[in-house]
């Protein structure tokens, strides 16, 4: 056996142990082991990729001496290793992004148990990808939701407290119903395997057996997982979630929590209960019914908001709303574009979360509308790279966002029923969007009218604040290189579905 | 052509009013308006009561949330709606359980080749009297890494919204621990008597359930609980002096990255030598024998540590803030 096959295994331990590790060491040798842990296991990631895309062929991986549906199991796909080099990536982008004020807000004293919780929730997303059981990606779904609230609430205020007492309750009804789903799927099939379950099921199918159950199963996860990231009706946990965090806690949040519940998504639709059953059954119409809603109802709600960062996070409501309804088209394409507007929303939402925090730094640590006036000559990058993420959010050519509408149009074209309210949908969202990430952009943009700075305004230099600076400038640049070369990328995804099932 | 005219008909002419008053030499106000100084504004008590008495009028007719009829409108749908959503529900789960396949019967799709093996070669193969364990520490061994860390990061969690980490101050210890003295009873005869006979008992159970995870019915999880729980009565009767001897968040820290570090290596040694399939080292000793199992008595042992630590620092952070 390659060596390189136990990469998947030993990225998951290394973030693991270093949870523990961290409780033991001091908050700067704590981030620096993060540093290392996230650069070492985006390196694994990376080597896995390239390894499955050479062979051709996924490889499972049993943890321990026992075979598989006895034992635990991973798997890795060109997929897996897709994702696993996005989530690190970003996540390192995302703890340079906001390390100033990760200081300054977060009490001195308790800056390692902010590194333990994002160590273990690296682990419980490289887990989610890499799992081939689903009683693991549970276990690993409680990680991330423990951890994702200590991200929150670390920065102690009466906001945060709120938000992830409000984040607590609906996620924990989220894994609440995916728990059920799972004991009625057990129950029918006998199997916490991914591979085994598909084989049950399909038999199942075939015979016509326990129609009632599996559809209520399938129901159960769909809407579990669909609270915990966040689909329209379930979103009002969010705004304040990520509004009022420390910046890298938001931007993790947005681009990378959501997101491994959705991989988890796919992965139950391909790779637990097929495809073919999903799109057959009427769940989908419904996610992409509130897929469609979100769109819409987010986008309207940003335009509401007059706190730029609630403003993001409202559009992150409509974002999660596109890849619902892209997996709502029930197509290979539609999933292929859900897929691509994963990578490229974790990429942009990131970048926009950075961004602002320098806006507002330059804006006397004001992020409402009226105080930001000019800021964009103010703190010239992070004016740059707000107008980058917003004109890629909007879709315009050259940046990730369009390929992803690009793709969900095309995805939809073809389509009977869906096509006229997918393309209605994509047009009036994109309005909407220009609306208020335009607003944003000409009011950084519009000059200060006052000849002498207010008090707590600042010009900020690029050189001052190197690790913000080099995010920013790593972050425009995955979303040109996302916006012009998406070609591997998309054959990548294709490559990775087509190996799922 | 222009004729000379005496002064004083000329100040009586509108052009020399004009004149001075754009020069302004001339004083409009004086001797036409007298100046007197303001006198103290009185708070007319009458007014002030119709103005405080409309604020209340707007407040209660606005912002009335009993006789506001759309609040009242609202609230009343979102209980029907609520309890509708709440009957759909449960009728849904309670269909679907009825098509599941019946319980107990030889042929539920649930006694298949997995729980089969299990049974059958559990002994065998784990070296565990009590197959829950074998298959909970060995087959499945990597759920229940996870499921440790879980109750890592939940202590983790627990401790930045609770510990008091400056020394002055709101929130601080002494503020805390002030409170924590005003409401415990003191010295409380029956509480310290009941307890010296106890929490030794208590204590040595769990350790024996750690101890005989494998053995029988037991393990980890449950033991850990009994010894936390022994140690929470101790804390109850003799308050934090007598514990923080022991017990700090030193301690804490050390134990339980010391008990998650070992099962972490550990395992990271078996599932490396399985899936690689090399030839572990570890014996699997005589069943049911103390010393047997393999690694199984050692995870018992780390995963009993984490679960007394967490039970012990959840209450102490509740309770205290701190150590």
């Amino acid at each position: 056996m390659d060596f390189i096959r136990n990469f998947p295994f030993f990225s998951i331990v290394l973030s693991l142990f270093s949870g523990p590790l961290s409780s033991i060491l001091g908050g700067r040798w704590a981030k620096r082991v993060n540093g290392a842990v996230i650069v070492l296991c985006g390196l694994m990631s990376c080597a896995v990729l390239w390894y499955v895309c050479r062979t051709g062929q996924p490889f499972v991986y049993t943890m321990g001496h026992f075979p598989a549906p006895w034992g635990n199991e991973i798997r890795a796909g060109v997929l897996e290793g897709l994702m696993g080099v996005f989530f690190c990536a970003i996540m390192l982008l995302c703890m340079l992004g906001g390390s100033r004020e990760r200081e300054a807000q977060i009490q001195q004293s308790k800056q390692n148990l902010y590194y333990i919780m994002v160590d273990l929730l690296l682990c419980s997303l490289l887990a989610l990808i890499y799992t081939n059981d689903l009683f693991t990606a549970y276990v690993f779904v409680e990680i991330n939701t423990i951890s994702a609230c200590g991200l929150i609430m670390i920065r102690q205020s009466g906001h945060t407290i709120e938000a992830a007492t409000r984040y607590m309750i609906m996620s924990l009804l989220g894994s609440g119903l995916l728990l059920l789903g799972l004991c009625f799927l057990y129950d029918l099939t006998g199997h916490l395997l991914m591979s085994n379950i598909q084989e049950t099921v399909h038999a199942l199918v075939a015979q016509g057996q326990y129609q009632t159950p599996l559809l209520v199963s399938i129901c159960l996860m769909c809407v579990g997982l669909a609270i915990k990231s966040a689909l329209f009706p379930f979103h009002t946990w969010l705004p304040d979630a990520y509004g009022y965090s420390t910046v890298s806690s938001a931007a993790i949040l947005s681009s990378l929590v959501s997101k491994g519940y959705i991989f988890l998504l796919v992965k139950i639709f391909y790779r637990v209960i097929g495809f073919d059953i999903i799109s057959d059954s009427k769940v989908i119409h419904v996610l992409f019914a509130f897929g469609i809603a979100g769109m819409i109802m987010g986008s309207v709600d940003a335009i509401r908001e007059s706190d730029i960062r609630r403003m993001i996070a409202y559009s992150s409501v409509a974002q999660i709303g596109y890849i619902y309804m892209g997996f709502g088209l029930g197509t290979a394409a539609g999933v292929i574009a859900s897929i691509y507007h994963v990578i490229c929303h974790a990429a942009t939402k990131s970048l926009l979360f950075v961004a602002a925090s320098g806006i507002a730094q330059a804006s006397g640590g004001s992020s409402y509308f009226k105080d930001l006036s000019g800021a964009g000559y103010r703190n010239r990058l992070a004016g740059v790279a707000f107008t980058v993420g917003s004109l890629s959010m909007v879709g315009v050519p050259m940046f990730a966002g369009f390929i992803s509408k690009l793709f969900f149009s095309q995805a939809a074209v073809g389509h009977t029923v869906k096509m006229l309210p997918t393309l209605i949908a994509l047009a009036v969202s994109t309005i909407l969007n220009t609306v208020y990430f335009m607003k944003t952009v000409i009011r950084i943009y519009t000059p200060l009218k006052a000849d002498i700075l207010p008090e707590g305004y600042e010009e900020i230099p690029v050189r001052r604040q190197p690790a913000k600076s080099g995010a920013m400038i790593l972050f425009i640049l995955l979303n040109v290189i996302l916006g012009l070369n998406s070609e591997p990328v998309i054959r990548l995804i294709q490559r990775g579905l087509e190996m799922f099932s | 052509m222009s004729r000379k005219v005496p002064r004083e008909q000329y100040e009586k002419t509108l052009s020399y009013k004009l004149k001075t008053w754009l020069e302004g030499s001339r004083d409009l106000y004086l001797d036409n308006v007298e100046m007197r100084p303001q006198s103290p504004r009185m708070e007319d008590e009458t007014l002030r009561q119709r103005f405080l008495a409309d604020k209340r009028r707007e407040r209660d007719r606005v912002y009335d949330t009993k006789n506001n009829r759309e609040v009242a409108l609202f609230k009343k749908l979102y209980r029907i709606f609520s309890f509708l959503f709440c009957i759909l529900l449960v009728s849904m789960l309670l269909i679907g359980v009825a098509d599941l396949p019946p319980f107990g019967e030889a042929d539920r799709p649930v006694n298949n080749e997995v729980s089969q093996r299990y049974i059958e070669r559990g002994l065998q193969e784990t070296g565990a009297v009590n197959i829950v364990t074998g298959m909970i520490l060995d087959y499945r061994a990597f759920d229940t890494l996870g499921e440790s860390h879980v109750l890592f990061i939940a202590t983790c969690t627990v401790l930045i919204l609770l510990r008091a980490d400056s020394k002055t101050g709101k929130n601080s210890q002494e503020e805390t621990e002030a409170n924590d003295r005003a409401y415990e009873p003191k010295n409380d005869v029956i509480l310290q008597t009941a307890a010296r006979i106890l929490v030794p008992f208590i204590v040595i159970f769990g350790i024996y359930i750690i101890l005989c995870g494998h053995l029988g019915p037991g393990g980890g999880f449950s033991g850990g609980a009994v010894i936390g729980a022994g140690l929470i009565l101790y804390v109850s009767a003799f308050g934090f002096a007598k514990t923080e001897r022991f017990f700090t968040a030193g301690t804490y820290k050390w134990m339980s990255f010391g008990a998650l570090a070992c099962y972490c290596l550990s395992k990271t040694y078996s599932f490396y030598t399985g899936a690689n399939h090399i030839e572990s080292v570890i014996p699997l000793g005589t069943p049911g024998a103390i010393l047997s199992s393999g690694l199984i008595l050692l995870l018992n042992i780390c995963v009993g540590v984490v679960v007394a630590g967490t039970m012990y620092t959840f209450y102490v952070m509740f309770r205290k803030g701190n150590y």
